[in-house]
Formats: structure tokens, sequence, C-alpha cells
């Protein structure tokens, strides 16, 4: 990972944007944020920005929107200094910030109409691009709903559609699909790639690989140094020959995993269905397949990498299989029968129905998946099975005991990790351990022991004292797993735990579930990052309250395998599903 | 030029419907004022009426209980009358009395004799000063009325030493209200303004407007004029329900015009809205914000304005400090106007003195928005 490798590209006449050697540092004796970023974007061209969290893809796009100055090298976005001329820079630049910068207590058409004052369109222009934007985005209906009533793909979209307002030759998203549901990002897509047609050049940052692997170019950034910057497919050669599937595993594919990152060749691995997909070190020969104990019918297959295995590999490969934290936990004995189960849960908000008499049941030792659209019901659901909702009717159960009647035994064997970690921001990471140990009623010594271990387990130590909202975003998720599984509970509920999280700390995480489940510990989890329900044993799709289609990922790729989609990712799958269920837009 | 008013006009036309849906602003605006103004009209009332008073009369003769008839007429105390002082003492004692007078057995005696000595006794609560210097005077102003009364029933004439003729001018009837609510308005509206404000920047970085906005032509200035607009508006509303309550429910008089109020409000209340405004852009964070709101604003004003506490009796280096205290100035033009009428030479240096603590925090809150995130 030493010098950035720049593959050769044939240089457009007028880049839209140019950069050079660009240096930026925040904290005087700090590591800079950007250190000599070199890159360049012409019209019409998706240029993808990803990297972990820390890199310096948010401020790369600050920079390039004006909006932070830079300490060194050179810049030029649409012929001008963003440091110096800003102000020339922002008339004809698009910008999207993170959380698409709507005010959430305006409508959808004041929205449009604030953007369209302040950037000076002509009246005589705002019907027609106002019908236009509206068009393209498919907001027509909702021109006067709050933009906060609106579902995460439809504030995405109404994001796209004020940065758009006056047509910007420059187009700056920063992390427009978190959050964002599999169809809404799909739709974001088709939309960017139209305007990259018109000529618009496009910066969109990203911790979704597969989106980065269908940008033009890519530029990769690691603690603000860059990796590399060209075609994604450039980078995507690199790894060539190197990724494996192993398939045909007998049983324990998580145990399969975790031996497999033990073994020195290999530099990635991951849980995609029934099967595990390795990624080799540079040089490396094939793992033993025999120390690896898959069972008798286990073969490894040489598959076409993937943008994110050359992600992973140039990132120095993913963490370590063994979590420290689910080898300090006492294993349970796998009793039969099931941890969590859901009978006839329905919720009505008024004349709106949210859930409709969905049941299923979780066997213990099992991750359960809960997948569907932004507004689909899942979060009605996940809310109804935690005790926080009281369903309209249905029963739910966590060990036989009802949530509703028994709910402060019951909970007591919950953890639950919300979305966006509910931590105390302002407490520090031993007070918010101590905090969440005093909730589940730990005693004095056994907080105190728990406290120590998971300092111990997560290396939170030189943290101690750090207020949570100071954490880097790994850390942060660190303590929130911490602070939900503490008590040691046998179920273990995460609502979009990753949502926003980079590709790396998200395999740390799953090493974490994936050890606890191990140990017989129950896992229920919602979640929009397709790549994360190949680790679930079984999952149910959930469309307008009802669920439309469960199985293993695989049965649910199996299930819509046909001449038009041969080997369809869980991304497809879903896409699939919710689309023969009826028109997936007008939810998503 | 049409261009930048337009996009101030955008701006506040957003703020304004923010207003309108937020409960919070609506609270702040119309509820606090309300609230405010009738807490600090019966709260902070110096002026004491029914003080609880134990008259023990151990002499009871004609003379003694004449006196004790005196204090029980009077409307400052709420006597009690007893014949044994223990009882009486115990009360004082756990806070049911505020002061005790003893008419002890000797009075009719004592009275008889020529000296000025009261032959009589005042205990007070000494762990409330002020109440026990105010039991004191009255018991006393109502000893001199009496003997003063009985000497002229008798035909003598009772000649204290020194003729006091007191002269009150502008607040002639020595309600302390009078005084004391104009400068409440002005704590009121510091805490008000700032409030108001202080929410408002940090909430746009909270959910990522306000860089999506700083990547629009909207120029600082721009931002900061078309926020300070509908508040300002919001703010001369909040004036005008505060000043209706003093004139209307606590029928405090004003002598000044509403021109002159106005002005000197209009300035006030910039400083007001440019302490919140600048609180908020410094902070970031509306939970941040709103404390240091009500810590900056309304504290500060209230101990160093002179709303209460006088200036004059401050050590020199706070009374220094008061002169960086916008409700300072207020307090002083408002007493002025509702108590002594549009005195232009009392209240234009108060006016210089706003206005430059108005152009410090909003040029400050310019410098530190200046289109940059950092």
């Amino acid at each position: 990972m030493s010098a950035p490798r720049v593959a050769p590209e044939p240089r457009p006449a007028a880049p839209l944007v140019e950069v050079a050697g660009l240096v930026k540092t925040f904290a005087k004796a700090g590591p800079p944020a950007l250190d000599g970023v070199s890159a360049h974007v012409a019209p019409g061209v998706v240029t993808g920005l990803v990297g972990p969290d820390g890199a310096g893809k948010t401020t790369l796009i600050r920079i390039l929107a004006g909006l932070l100055d830079r300490d060194a090298g050179q810049a030029r976005v649409l012929g001008c200094d963003p440091g110096r001329e800003a102000p020339a820079v922002h008339a004809r630049l698009g910008y999207m910030p993170q959380k698409f910068g709507l005010y959430e207590d305006l409508t959808v058409g004041e929205n449009l109409r604030l953007y369209a004052d302040v950037r000076g369109l002509p009246a005589a222009e705002r019907p027609a691009v106002f019908a236009r934007l509206l068009g393209f985005t498919g907001l027509e209906a909702f021109t006067g709903r709050l933009a906060g009533r609106l579902s995460g793909g439809m504030k995405q979209k109404l994001g796209l559609a004020c940065a758009m307002i006056r047509r910007p030759e420059l187009l700056l998203l920063d992390e427009p699909s978190v959050g964002v549901d599999p169809i809404s990002r799909r739709e974001l897509w088709r939309m960017v790639r139209e305007l990259a047609g018109q000529g618009i050049g496009v910066v969109w940052s990203t911790s979704y690989l597969d989106e980065a692997e269908a940008c033009d170019q890519v530029l990769l950034l690691s603690q603000g140094r860059q990796l590399f910057f060209g075609p994604p497919g450039a980078l995507t050669a690199l790894v060539a020959g190197r990724s494996l599937a192993l398939r045909g595993i007998a049983a324990g594919r998580r145990a399969v995993l975790r031996r497999a990152l033990g073994q020195p060749g290999v530099a990635d691995g991951v849980i995609q269905g029934r099967s595990v997909r390795l990624v080799l070190a540079r040089d490396a020969g094939p793992p033993d397949l025999d120390a690896l104990r898959a069972g008798p019918g286990a073969t490894l297959e040489p598959v076409a990498p993937r943008f994110e295995d050359a992600f992973v590999d140039a990132l120095g490969g993913g963490p370590g299989g063994v979590s420290p934290l689910a080898e300090a936990m006492r294993p349970r004995d796998p009793a039969p029968g099931s941890a969590v189960e859901a009978r006839d849960l329905t919720k009505r908000f008024g004349a709106f129905t949210a859930a409709s008499e969905v049941s299923f049941s979780i066997r213990r030792g099992e991750v359960f998946g809960l997948l569907g659209p932004n507004g689909a019901g899942k979060s009605t659901i996940f809310k109804m099975m935690c005790g926080l909702l009281r369903p309209t009717s249905g029963q739910a159960l966590v060990d036989g005991l009802n949530l509703e009647k028994a709910s402060g035994r019951a909970r007591a064997r919950i953890g639950y990790m919300a979305q966006k970690f509910s931590l105390y921001g302002t407490l520090s990471v031993r007070q918010n351990l101590e905090f969440f140990a005093g909730v589940y009623g730990l005693g004095r010594e056994a907080r105190r022991r728990a406290v120590a271990g998971m300092v111990e387990t997560f290396a939170l130590g030189p943290y101690l004292g750090a207020s949570a909202d100071a954490l880097p975003l790994g850390f942060k998720q660190r303590l929130a797993l911490a602070c939900a599984v503490m008590h040691e509970p046998p179920v273990l509920f995460l609502d979009e735990p990753t949502s926003g999280v980079d590709p790396i700390t998200r395999r740390e995480f799953w090493t974490h579930i994936n050890g606890m489940v191990e140990r017989g510990v129950t896992v229920m989890v919602t979640t929009h990052f397709m790549d994360e329900a190949e680790y679930c044993d079984r999952i149910v799709l959930v469309y307008r309250g009802r669920i439309i289609a469960s199985g293993s990922p695989d049965d649910l790729k199996d299930g819509v395998r046909g001449p038009e989609l041969p080997d369809p990712s869980m991304e497809d799958a879903f896409v699939a599903l919710i689309g023969r269920d009826g028109s997936g837009r007008e939810a998503a | 030029m049409r261009a930048a008013l337009r996009r101030v006009w955008a701006i506040a036309r957003k703020e304004g419907v923010q207003i309108v849906r937020d409960p919070s602003s609506i609270l702040i605006g119309f509820v606090l004022p309300v609230f405010l103004t009738l807490l600090s009209g019966y709260a902070t009332n110096l002026d004491l009426e029914g003080v609880p008073l134990g008259v023990v009369l151990e002499d009871s003769s004609p003379e003694a209980r004449s006196l004790a008839a005196a204090f029980a007429a009077s409307r400052s105390f709420s006597v009690r009358l007893g014949h044994d002082r223990r009882q009486m003492q115990g009360e004082l004692t756990t806070g049911g009395l505020r002061g005790v007078v003893v008419i002890p057995r000797t009075f009719t005696r004592d009275l008889a004799r020529a000296d000025a000595q009261a032959p009589f006794q005042i205990l007070v609560d000494g762990a409330e000063p002020n109440t026990a210097t105010f039991v004191q005077n009255y018991a006393r102003g109502i000893w001199l009325t009496w003997m003063t009364l009985r000497a002229r029933e008798a035909g003598e004439g009772f000649a204290p030493p020194v003729v006091l003729a007191p002269r009150t001018w502008f607040n002639q009837d020595l309600r302390s209200l009078n005084s004391l609510l104009p400068g409440g308005i002005a704590i009121n509206l510091t805490l008000i303004g700032a409030l108001l404000t202080a929410l408002v920047v940090a909430r746009e970085w909270e959910r990522g407007t306000m860089e999506a906005m700083l990547a629009t032509p909207v120029t600082g200035l721009e931002m900061l004029v078309g926020k300070l607009a509908p508040y300002f508006l919001l703010g001369m509303v909040a004036l005008g329900i505060c000043l209706a309550l003093t004139l209307g429910v606590f029928g405090v008089p004003f002598r000044g015009s509403a021109g002159a109020l106005v002005a000197v409000s209009a300035v006030f209340l910039l400083s007001a809205l440019g302490l919140g405004l600048f609180i908020s852009t410094v902070a970031r964070s509306q939970f941040v914000a709103a404390q240091v709101a009500i810590l900056s604003a309304f504290l500060p004003a209230y101990f160093l304005s002179g709303y209460v506490f006088e200036i004059a009796g401050m050590p020199w280096p706070v009374r220094l400090l008061t002169h960086a205290i916008s409700a300072r100035y207020y307090v002083s033009a408002l007493k002025t106007l509702f108590l002594a009428g549009d005195a232009w030479a009392q209240l234009l240096p108060n006016m210089v003195g706003m206005a430059a603590i108005a152009a410090v925090l909003l040029g400050l809150t310019l410098w530190r928005s200046a289109r940059r995130i950092g």
C-alpha cells in the first residue's frame, strides 16, 4: 500500500475537477485527514469515492465544494480555485451532504422552492423545472408532504432534486445511500447515470462496494492516503485468480469461516448463503482443505473476483475470524425449541396497517434476518418483538415469555442494539458501560467483572475516559455492541446495526456475531446490506406489512433464478421478489 | 443586489414557516412572556403585606390594648394576639411568625415616664434580613403614629426632634413593582431573545442543512439577516405581551412614548437575538446551545443589570463588567421610559451601549459562520 497506483487512462480536454497532492490536516499534531490526493473528474463521468470510515471521503468532498480550505496541493473545480473562488464554484455546483440537506419541517414543494430561491432560478422557468424534477424523482404525488415524513428513499431523491435545481455541471453526493433500501438505491443509481449521460460530472462517496464497482472510475482512500485511482476493473484485476468459493460445506459454515480466516494465506472471507467466499493473499497458495474441516464433500472453486475482494485486499485484508467477545462468553446448550416467536403479530396505526399477521419462529443459535424496503414495516415488527410497541393483536414471545405480560423477565433475556448507536454521547466509555450494566441489573461484583471483560475484549482501554461521541466509528460500534451484550443475553436483536459503517468494520462486527452464535446465542437482525443477509440462516422478506417470502438466502436466490438472472445475487433476489409482489416503486 | 434580497427573503420565509410549524418557537415567543411576566410580577414584589406578627399582651391596660389594636389595623401585618411570650417565641423559631411585639407588664408604667424610650420589645427573625428590617421599621412607625395620636388626644404636643417631609420623585407611591417590572421586561426579553435564536443555527448544523446551504450562493450576511428578521418580529410580539401584562395586570404607569419604547427595544432585541445566534453558531448542538443560552443570557442579566441589585453598590470590577451586559442598558432605559418619560439624554447613551454589544455579537457570528465548515 505504498505509492498510489494510477491506472493509465485517456485524459479528456477539460476536466471538471482536477486535484493534485491535496493535503488537509485538522489537529495540528494529528495525522492528516487527506495526504497527497490526486485525481480528476471529466464531464459525464461517475467517480466513486470509497474507503473505510475516517478515510477522508467527506473531507475531500467538502474541499471540492469550497466548504473547507486545503492546507497544500492544487485544486481546480469547474475552472476555479474552490478555496478562494468558492462563490463561483457554488453557483455551478450541485451538492448533497450526508443526511440529504433537507428541511424536515418544510414540505417537498417548499424545499424545492427554497433551493430555487437561493439559487436564483427565474420564476418563468420554475414550473417546467419543478415538473421535470418531480417527474424524474417520482415525487409528484408528494409535494405537500413534510420532508421529515418521507421514507429514506424518498428523502434521498428529494435531496438529489434540490441539488439538481439549476442543472449543475458537477454533482457531489456524500453517502447518498446510507440507510436506503436496495430498490431505492437502484433507482437513485439509474437517475445519476442518466444525469451523467447528459454530461454532468458526478462524485459519489459510498460504503456500498457494488455501487463503486459500477462507477466509471474509483478513488480509494484509507486514512487520508490514496490507495488507488482508476477504473474499478483495474483494481479488481489485481486480485484475479485469488477469489475462491468453498462449496458443499457439510455443517458449521461459521466455524469453517473462522478456521479459514485463521489460515496464513487467507486475506478475507465472508459467508455467502451455504458457501464461504475466500480471498487469498498475494502469492499465497490455497488453504489446506482438511484444516478447515468443512466436510467430505467440500470443494474449493475459483470464482470471478469482485471489487469488494480487491477493496479489502488493498486495505491489507479483513479482520481475523476469532471473536474475543464470543470466546469470553460461556457456551449455551443448544436446547431444542424456538428462542423467539411471533404469532400473528398485527399493528394498526389508525386506518394504516403497519404489520399484518406476521408469524415466524427463530430456533436457538440461529441468525434470522428481517429484510424489506424502507417503510415496509420492519421497524414496527422489530419494536413489537422488543416489547417497545404494543401489538394490536397477536403475540411476541422470547423463550416462551410473552413480551407484553412478562415484559421485564422477557426483556432481561434480550440484548438490543438500536439503529444509530443508542449510546450516551456525552458520557465516557466507562460510564456508558457501567450505565448499561446497571440498567440490566448486574450486581456490583458482576458489573465490575462485566465492564472489565468488555474493556479487555474490545480493546477499549485507551478510550475509557473519552466521551462516546468522540470515538472513531469502529469503536463506537464496538461499544454499542458491548453495551448490548454485557449481561450475556441469550437473544440478540440488532436493528440496522451496520448502517453507514464501512466494509472492514462490518466484517469485524459479523465476526463477533458469528462467534456468539456458535456459542448458542440467537440473533435477529435487520439490514439494508444484502451481503450481510447472506450471513443469515433464514430470512423473511417484509413488504407492505406482510411477509412475502421466507427461507435461507440460497432458497430465495434459487427462487428467482431464471434465464434473465442465471446467477442472482441476494440483491437481485430482493428486488425481484418485491417486484413480483407489486410495483415496488410506490413504497420505496 | 436584487438577487441577494431575494435570497434573504427566501431564508426569512423559510424561517417563518419553521416558526409556525415548530411548537417550541411558539412556546418561547408567546407562552414564555406571559409566564415570565406573571412570575416576576407576583414573585419579585418587594412590598410586604400581611406579614405574620405576634403581639404579646402581658399588660392588659387600655393603653396596651390600644397599641395592639394599632398593630392589628395595619395592612402590613397580620397580627395574632397572645398573652404568653414563650409560645410566640417558639413560633418565631419555627418560622410561623416573622416578628413578635412584646407589650410587657411594665408598659403603662414606662409610658407615663417622660423619657422617649419605647417601653416595649420587638423580636424579629434575623434569618430573613429584609423582612426583619421591614418588621422593625414598620413596627417603629406604628409606635410613632400611635404616640402622636395619643398625645393629640391628650391635648399635648408630641414633637419628634426632626420633622422629615419626604418627597419622592418618579415613583411617587414608592411601589416597588413600578420600578421592578420594567426591569423584569428586560430580563424576560433577554431570555426569550437568546432562546429563540440559540436553537436555530445549531439545529441546521445538526440536521446537515447548514452544509447544504453553505454550498449555495447564499452568503453569510444574507443567512444572518434572513434568520434575524422573523425572530426580530417574534421578539417584538413577545415584548408586546410583556408590556400589555405589565400595564394591564399590574397597573404600572408608563410615562414615555410608544415610539421611544419601540426604538429602544429594537436595539436591545438585536443584541439579545445576536447573543442567541452567536451561541448557536459556536455550539452547533441544540442541547448545548439551550443550556448556554439560559446560563449566559439569564444569569448575568439577572444579577448585573441593576434589575434588583443596585449596580452602584457593586465593587468596581463587577461594576465594570456590567457594561458588557446589554440588559443593563435596557433596564435603565425602561425604568426611564416607565417612570420618567422620554428623557433622550438618558435613553441615547443606553441605546449606544446596546447597539455596540449587538454589533459585536452579530459581527462575531458573521465571522464564525463565514462560509466554512472547519
